[in-house]
């Protein structure tokens, strides 16, 4: 696992306890005791960092490589799942997975940035940057659950649309603002899922939704922290102010009326204990699927877009 | 002021001397096409369009709407006020301080004019971006005058006419900005809901997060000549993929070729082409060749067969 700065002395912990571990074959009890003494004290750290983590460390915690993906997600949680492919009108871009499946036991479809995992898959899912095939993929697939009369569920993850001359020679604003219109209406539910990085127009495009979850440590922003610092403070290692004043934790944004619910994460962040990420995710989704089914569909539709039309409108505490 | 500061040009006018303090430096503009140097006064008579090369420069957001409505008349529709730095942003300087240098500086109070009037007889509602005012960047403000626009549009039946002139989405608002995008692509298609024209007059620069929402959902999108309307900076870009653009990439012309944009128009052309394409939106029976309506005076019909 990947350790980030400012979890060196927990990670030393950890190692020291993995020692031990292995010396406690003998069966020595003190060995047991004194590991048992450093997983207090491994949670006592990871409690005083985690509690309070800076908005620059959230967003080290929302990118690291070891966080669950969204194929992750899907794999737990999407039973009979059928991705399909294409926008049918260029390529199938792989930043952008979809498909049909079965959310606890509910048809339905589903839409999701995927970073990959290692040099390979990265380089299949583009790092998780998707290009106008992607976002028309997406639409494409919006306008199947419209009509299937499925709901939708997005798992957003990227660090923006794909910054490439290609993309934009096949119009990357188009692609994007017809998504998001796509997302606006359709007349079936739209659960979004930032599960870790919410990058600008690369994420909106997909999370135009009716409930809109955010993982405790992801991040959602108008500009990465870099892009930001390099244009205002004109030196992108102001990366850090930049995070801060841009408000961009999930808890910053429940506050400004941004998003809906912010889904807790296990001690010391969702790469230390992916499965309990998972499940909670699910529980999360499955909640507001159900809530949202109660709403028929001019209702959702209105609702939806009354939210996005109340946007800056609202008063912030 | 004196003959020779008034028409003499700044280089010959340096070897000439003078009082240096006397020279006005904006009498004078260098064109960024071709370098010529254009006598100002000129200049702005021709739309600020240069006459040796054609090379269009941008355009003040009143002249914009001079110009672009019947006899330069038009009224102004207030946009309600929205919440000022809910983030209380601040890089190197706060966020409400540049604000409020930008609105001194336009005497706006945001990066957009919303206005009504006339065009070619047609009735529109008109927003039209000032991106002198923050680089015309897209925050709460500038989305609740698309709202307000948008539905003056619907209530009065107008077409609804947007030009945008900016950078993208005002980073300072962080993600309510964001949530613009969503909130005028709903203003938008709420004009064409009412079955009414919904157009996007793209000038020089419309970039990111305004291309990406309301820019990009047009019945029909006209593009000035040589504008730069894209999503991502050519910098991001190049930082990218580590080699030089293409020539002409994000240009007007370039999302024409790559079937962005409707039409592509010089500034001058602008108005007639509104004009046409709103009145045949709006089944207008007007028209110079009416064959459907008049009368076929005898002997004009074409001999021709197939």
């Amino acid at each position: 696992m990947q350790v980030l700065d400012f979890e060196q002395s927990i990670s030393e912990l950890e190692t020291k306890i993995e020692e031990l571990r292995h010396l406690s074959d003998g069966g020595r009890v003190n060995i047991a005791d004194e590991i048992a003494k450093l997983q207090v004290k491994v949670e006592k750290q990871l409690h005083q960092v985690y509690d309070k983590l800076t908005p620059a460390q959230k967003v080290q915690v929302a990118r690291h490589p070891d966080r669950p993906h969204c194929l992750d997600y899907i794999k737990a949680l999407v039973e009979d799942f059928t991705p399909l492919a294409g926008d049918r009108l260029f390529a199938d871009d792989q930043a952008i997975i979809g498909g049909l499946g079965r959310f606890s036991g509910q048809p339905c479809v589903i839409i999701g940035q995927e970073r990959g995992h290692d040099t390979e898959s990265r380089i299949k899912h583009n790092f998780g940057m998707a290009k106008p095939e992607g976002y028309r993929k997406a639409q494409r697939l919006m306008d199947m659950a419209n009509r299937f009369r499925l709901p939708v569920i997005t798992l957003v993850d990227t660090a923006g649309a794909f910054p490439g001359v290609d993309a934009e020679a096949r119009g990357q604003a188009e692609a994007i603002a017809r998504s998001i219109e796509k997302c606006l209406n359709i007349n079936v539910p739209l659960i979004a899922c930032v599960i870790g990085e919410g990058g600008s127009g690369g994420a909106i495009a997909i999370a135009a939704g009716d409930r809109v979850l955010m993982l405790e440590h992801a991040i959602y922003s108008v500009i990465s922290p870099e892009g930001c610092a390099s244009i205002l403070w004109r030196s992108a290692s102001q990366a850090a102010d930049a995070a801060a004043a841009l408000r961009l934790t999930a808890q910053d944004l429940e506050q400004l009326g941004i998003i809906d619910q912010i889904i807790p994460e296990p001690l010391g962040g969702a790469h230390r204990n992916r499965e309990e990420m998972i499940a909670r995710v699910g529980n999360a989704i499955g909640e507001a699927l159900e809530e949202l089914s109660r709403y028929d569909a001019k209702t959702l539709l209105n609702n939806r877009r009354e939210k996005y039309l109340a946007m800056g409108k609202k008063s912030v505490s | 002021m004196s003959w020779l500061t008034n028409f003499v040009r700044p280089k010959i006018r340096a070897l000439v001397g003078g009082p240096k303090k006397e020279i006005p430096d904006n009498l004078w503009e260098k064109c960024p096409g071709c370098s010529t140097m254009l006598f100002k006064r000129e200049l702005e008579e021709n739309l600020n369009v240069c006459r040796a090369c054609g090379y269009h420069m941008r355009l003040d957001v009143v002249r914009r709407l001079e110009i672009l409505f019947d006899e330069g008349r038009y009224r102004e529709i207030s946009v309600p006020k929205v919440l000022v730095d809910p983030l209380k942003f601040r890089d190197q300087k706060k966020y409400i301080d540049r604000l409020k240098d930008a609105q001194n500086k336009t005497k706006r109070q945001d990066a957009i004019i919303v206005a009504e009037g006339t065009v070619g007889g047609q009735k529109v509602v008109a927003a039209a971006f000032d991106f002198a005012f923050m680089g015309g960047s897209m925050g709460m403000g500038v989305g609740e005058a698309i709202v307000t626009g948008a539905r003056r549009a619907v209530a009065t039946k107008s077409a609804f006419v947007v030009f945008p002139a900016s950078g993208g989405a005002r980073m300072q608002e962080g993600a309510l900005s964001l949530m613009q995008m969503p909130r005028t692509i709903i203003a938008a298609d709420e004009v064409k809901a009412a079955g009414l024209p919904y157009i996007v007059v793209l000038t020089d620069p419309t970039t990111g997060g305004v291309t990406a929402s309301f820019a990009m959902v047009g019945d029909i999108h006209i593009a000035e000549r040589g504008a730069q309307i894209g999503f991502a900076g050519a910098r991001v870009i190049e930082n990218t993929i580590r080699e030089t653009l293409p020539p002409g990439f994000q240009r007007s012309e370039y999302l024409l070729d790559h079937g962005m944009v409707d039409i592509v128009t010089e500034r001058k052309n602008l108005n007639e082409t509104l004009t046409r394409v709103l009145r045949l939106l709006r089944k207008d029976k007007g028209g110079k060749n009416n064959f459907l309506l008049g009368p076929v005076p005898h002997g004009a019909r074409s001999s021709k067969r197939i």
